[in-house]
């Protein structure tokens, strides 16, 4: 037995001490093996008294998992050895470049009408859309705009025939024309879309957008417009407290009109809204006209309700700090990139209109 | 509409400030465009120190002055003065400046060599004195603190500037806005005086208003006044004028201009000796001609308001007045017009004859018709008192009465349409001092509407009048109702949305161009549409619709390639244009993408952008924006703009007419026509009015969820084929062996070449096959095999390749 212990030591001292795998597995035969040492140890227990047999047994079978043991730990360590040797090899520079990202971007406009469309929809309006060619009326006598009114001058309208007949729409009210047509009150829609007018300068383009609101009931009056636009710039322009102006103004087919101003302030050359004492006009709005109403066999004395139009490009370079409208327009890659805004930003009540 | 502030208290018992009229003004829809000093020639003189005063390197007696004018930078000035020396005070006058002794307006000159940027003052040169031997010296302790300010105080009285509506003829009279701000609270609306104007004589021109069906104008009213003698306008009336931004021009026609701005009443003065015997008011026949007082010779059409004599046209009614008529210092006798010229007559006349004057701008929007008296004795009172002579009886010739407007006003629509009520009391109070009469009949209000507001039609017009002037600060805010109609957005509007946002993730940044584009690119891209031309484009480059989204996407990418971007993917979503009629236009995505893929890149090869980059970019966007890609056939027929061999078009499944997407090269033609320097250029296009809704929301569309844990097998197959046979064509014929068994047919080898006879391609693809049911033993998958082999070699005469 003594023998066997002795063995058992030399074997320990040797596996300490070893480093190579296949040798390890050796020493695992020459143990373990059909003729190892400790399986010969084992068979040579039937050739003994009983006696003796219970007690050697048990210690055999400690031996042997003992050496088990050390092998299956040497086995693993060496293991482990190896593979972190390994990946130490591998060892790339994970600092280099990834492959190349390419970035797309939503355009300023198109973020902006996602976002007017968004407030909107949680106040219950739909949106509509019209074609970019109007005919005459829509754009102009339907809306109580007929040819010898004065008001037609403010509008410098690109004509696509000699008879003035076709235009490119200068503003989006003949959406609201179009949509009373078509349908039956009650209405509650918005209306985006570009707009045409033949003026170029440092300000105004020749294309921009507007957006329209209609909201037609029996009851709605001119709080209402007070309270839906109050509560549109409020969630626009992500504020708490905003100073708004609801001031006289003319319009052909809203009747009482209103022009719209916002206060604001000059911070360091950035434009805060909502605080100071500076007026900036946003938008135009009113009752809708009822010869408008008439216009599209919408009953005035039943039916009543606001209308408004604002300007979205402008919107839009309030918000995100724009200085030039024309660069809308431009297609400058390095503009777009720096305006744009990632596709997955989807302006949207439960995640938030902007990040 | 400008005015003074001292001007409007001629008619306004007022004890507001200004800032408080300026504030009312604009709270009652008078918007207040501007408030300030008119501007003067003197404004640009400013205090100035001299820091550094050297001689000049070329001239002994001249020096180079370094002077600080209160800007960051101090200005280089040439000054042959002997006094200009270190620190003076002194003032100074930049280039454009006009020198008041003079009047010569100066510019940047080089003076020996050097440049001067404006000059250094004289008290002589600025009229202030005769010393001329050197530059003003200014005290310091008085101009130490004041350097870069005005040197000349501006005493002119601070002008109010309106933007009037076009609804509000009134209110482009002084007498109209304090009429108004009087009924808003802002003071008193003093009486007129009566006019204790002696008449002599009658007015003994004879005019006639002929009655013509297109007679625009229905009241002629004159005097005559003789023995004038006209001068230059007396200080005051000079100012007012000078304050409307206007040039006084002689005393006469200062005052009729007065008037005018005054009570917004147009007046027209003739020299009565030019006039041949009478005035005739009639309709204008082609081809009359006259020389107007802008000095321009009109040519009219028919149906033109003028007045006229027996020699001709003397004016056009209402709009502008002739030469030969006009009225000079040396004129004694004068007639003196008020009249009535009908809106609708004055702009179309206006309109043909592209003429824009203060009076026309008056009588298209309504002149008070009831005015025309006094605006005859308020000018006959000025021109006695300036210019002295006798005025004639008035002659009024109308050939139609003036009808009042009478409206029925309910006092509930006011409630029912501002949501906030107002005391009768006050309704009325308000509606009075507007010039309203009112009279009660029950519940009812009768409005006599006065004849100065032409916009006041109906009840609606009413209820602005009362919340304007009441103010739109009381109307309350009602918190908006939630309740919905109908969807926010319809499929179509969804789809816009996706596809807009899908495809920028594929690394497109959006843009957004012009509806119209130039001709002569828009030809190369718009097929067989018809070409819709702008009657009045901003430029002859924007003169055409565009028929397609291209010819802008493309003329920007050139742009942004010559800003030396080389890799550039650019996307538009927005409308193309198949004719001029209302409708006529279809909503398109079209993108471009240039350059290479993985450029400079450390571990991949860089490549050139190629058709299936957008193929990919096209599909992938489709279908993620709800189409199933498993019904999507690929047609190789696309328009002429792309290359014939290199482009592709999609449609939604094998029964549409219409494909919804193309992509593929840009035609070489194209490129080279436009001189587009880029290594690679594909294109695609998605048109969204092509695609088809599913009947189906998602949620009933669901197929059922199958899945099979059979053994999976792979088999490769090679196939030698015509080079023209279409590997979708393949696949589908693979597919069609067995639709149930098997799941996928992916090509992963193509080639032409080595050991394949010419005019023929190789196909190599893998086949998946798995059953629902069992797992298939070598058997099954043997026959499948055979089955795959002869039925493509018998319907495509491909060889398998052994």
């Amino acid at each position: 037995m003594s023998d066997i212990k002795k063995i058992k030591n030399d074997y320990i001292d040797k596996l300490n001490t070893e480093n190579n795998i296949e040798k390890v597995n050796n020493i695992k035969s020459e143990l373990f093996g059909k003729n190892g040492i400790i399986s010969k140890a084992f068979k040579k227990l039937g050739s003994i008294s009983v006696e003796e047999r219970k007690k050697l047994a048990s210690d055999l079978n400690n031996i042997k998992d003992e050496l088990q043991n050390k092998i299956s730990i040497k086995i693993q360590e060496i293991e482990t050895k190896e593979i972190n040797l390994k990946l130490e090899k591998e060892k790339i520079d994970v600092t280099l470049p990834e492959r190349n990202i390419v970035i797309g971007k939503i355009h300023p406009v198109s973020q902006v009408i996602d976002e007017i469309s968004s407030i909107f929809s949680e106040i219950g309006f739909s949106v509509e859309e019209g074609p970019d060619v109007e005919n005459e009326y829509n754009n102009f006598t339907a809306l109580n705009t007929p040819d010898n009114h004065p008001a037609r001058d403010m509008h410098d309208t690109f004509y696509l025939d000699n008879n003035k007949e076709l235009l490119l729409r200068t503003h989006t009210s003949p959406v609201q024309v179009r949509t009373m047509l078509k349908g039956k009150p009650p209405f509650k829609i918005i209306a985006p879309g570009r707009t045409y007018r033949s003026d170029s300068d440092q300000t105004h383009a020749p294309m921009f957008h507007q957006v329209e609101g209609l909201h037609i009931d029996k009851n709605i009056n001119m709080g209402h417009l007070k309270g839906c636009l109050n509560y549109f710039i409020k969630e626009f322009f992500e504020v708490d407290k905003i100073k708004m102006r609801f001031r006289p103004s003319h319009f052909p087919f809203t009747e009482p009109s209103a022009e719209v101003d916002i206060g604001y302030e000059i911070n360091n050359g950035k434009i805060v809204i909502g605080e100071g004492n500076k007026w900036l006009e946003i938008l135009g709005c009113g009752m809708v006209h009822p010869n408008v109403l008439k216009n599209v066999n919408v009953n005035p004395s039943k039916y009543q309700g606001y209308a408004f139009g604002i300007g979205i490009d402008r919107l839009g370079m309030l918000k995100y700090g724009i200085n030039d409208l024309r660069a809308f327009f431009e297609t400058d890659y390095r503009w777009l990139s720096h305006f744009g805004f990632d596709p997955l930003d989807v302006p949207s009540n439960y995640r938030g209109l902007s990040r | 509409m400008k005015f003074t502030v001292d001007w409007l208290k001629k008619h306004l018992d007022t004890k507001f400030n200004n800032n408080q009229i300026i504030d009312k003004l604009t709270n009652i829809g008078l918007e207040v465009e501007s408030f300030e000093s008119s501007t003067s020639e003197l404004d640009t003189f400013i205090v100035a120190k001299i820091i550094n005063a050297k001689t000049h390197p070329n001239a002994d007696k001249l020096k180079l002055c370094d002077v600080d004018i209160g800007s960051d930078k101090t200005i280089e000035v040439v000054c042959g003065a002997p006094n200009a020396k270190n620190g003076l005070l002194t003032v100074y006058a930049p280039p454009g400046s006009i020198i008041p002794k003079n009047q010569m307006k100066l510019s940047v000159s080089k003076i020996r060599g050097v440049t001067s940027y404006g000059m250094l003052c004289s008290e002589s040169e600025l009229l202030l004195s005769n010393e001329s031997d050197g530059i003003i010296e200014l005290k310091n302790n008085k101009y130490k603190n004041k350097i870069g300010e005005k040197y000349f105080k501006n005493t002119s009285e601070k002008v109010i500037d309106l933007s009037i509506t076009p609804n509000r003829p009134d209110c482009l009279g002084v007498r109209g806005i304090a009429r108004d701000l009087s009924a808003a609270g802002a003071g008193k609306l003093k009486i007129n005086k009566k006019s204790n104007l002696k008449y002599r004589g009658n007015q003994n021109i004879n005019v006639t208003i002929k009655k013509e069906k297109a007679q625009g104008c229905t009241i002629f009213g004159s005097c005559l006044i003789k023995g004038v003698t006209n001068k230059e306008s007396p200080k005051w009336l000079k100012d007012k004028i000078l304050s409307l931004g206007q040039k006084p021009i002689s005393a006469i026609v200062d005052i009729t201009n007065y008037v005018m701005f005054d009570l917004n009443r147009p007046l027209h003065a003739y020299d009565a000796d030019k006039i041949d015997n009478e005035i005739i008011v009639r309709s204008s026949s082609s081809g009359e001609s006259f020389e107007a007082l802008d000095n321009k010779k009109y040519i009219l059409e028919n149906d033109m308001c003028v007045i006229s004599d027996r020699s001709g046209v003397l004016g056009l009614g209402g709009i502008i007045g002739g030469t030969r008529s006009g009225t000079e210092y040396s004129t004694k006798n004068i007639l003196l017009e008020s009249a009535y010229f009908l809106p609708r007559s004055i702009r179309k006349t206006s309109k043909q004859l592209n003429i824009d004057t203060d009076a026309k701008f008056r009588f298209e929007r309504g002149i008070d018709p009831l005015s025309i008296e006094e605006g005859l004795i308020k000018a006959s009172e000025l021109i006695k008192q300036i210019c002295g002579g006798e005025t004639s009886n008035l002659d009024v010739k109308k050939i139609e009465n003036y009808k009042k407007t009478i409206i029925n006003f309910d006092p509930f629509l006011f409630e029912k349409t501002t949501g906030f009520n107002v005391e009768n009391k006050e309704l009325i109070k308000i509606l009075e001092k507007l010039g309203f009469n009112v009279s009660k009949n029950k519940k009812i209000l009768k409005l006599v509407v006065p004849s100065w507001r032409p916009d006041i039609t109906q009840p609606i017009d009413i209820v602005e009048e009362i919340v304007r002037i009441k103010g739109y600060e009381h109307i309350n805010t009602s918190e908006p109702v939630k309740t919905r109609l109908k969807p926010t957005l319809n499929y179509y509007q969804k789809l816009f949305h996706f596809l807009q946002r899908s495809v920028a993730s594929k690394g497109y940044l959006e843009t957004v161009t012009w509806s119209f584009t130039d001709s002569k690119i828009n030809q190369l891209f718009k097929e067989n549409d018809e070409e819709i031309p702008i009657v009045n484009p901003i430029s002859s480059d924007l003169n055409v619709l565009r028929n397609s989204i291209f010819p802008n996407l493309i003329f920007y990418l050139k742009k942004n390639l010559d800003r030396g971007f080389k890799d550039i993917s650019l996307f538009e979503i927005g409308p193309s244009f198949k004719g001029k009629n209302p409708g006529d236009q279809l909503t398109v995505i079209g993108a471009v993408r240039a350059g290479k893929v993985s450029r400079l890149s450390w571990n991949d090869k860089e490549r050139i952008v190629d058709t299936f980059d957008v193929k990919k970019d096209v599909i992938q966007s489709l279908c993620e924006a709800g189409i199933d890609k498993d019904d999507i056939v690929i047609d190789d027929k696309t328009p002429s703009y792309y290359h014939p061999g290199k482009s592709g078009g999609v449609y939604q499944n094998i029964n549409e007419k219409n494909a919804i997407a193309y992509f593929g090269e840009i035609h070489p033609n194209i490129i080279k026509k436009l001189d587009i320097k880029t290594e690679g250029l594909v294109i695609f296009e998605i048109c969204l009015d092509y695609i088809k809704e599913s009947k189906q929301k998602i949620k009933d569309s669901k197929p059922e969820y199958k899945f099979s844990d059979f053994q999976k097998s792979d088999r490769d197959f090679a196939f030698i084929i015509n080079k023209n046979f279409k590997s979708q064509e393949l696949i589908n014929m693979i597919k069609s062996v067995d639709d149930k068994l098997i799941k996928s047919v992916r090509v992963f080898d193509v080639f032409e070449g080595e050991n394949i006879p010419e005019g023929k391609k190789s196909i190599a693809v893998n086949v998946t096959i798995q059953s629902e049911e069992k797992t298939l033993n070598e058997n099954d998958l043997d026959n499948i095999n055979k089955l795959i082999i002869s039925s493509v070699e018998s319907k495509s005469g491909a060889k398998i390749r052994s």
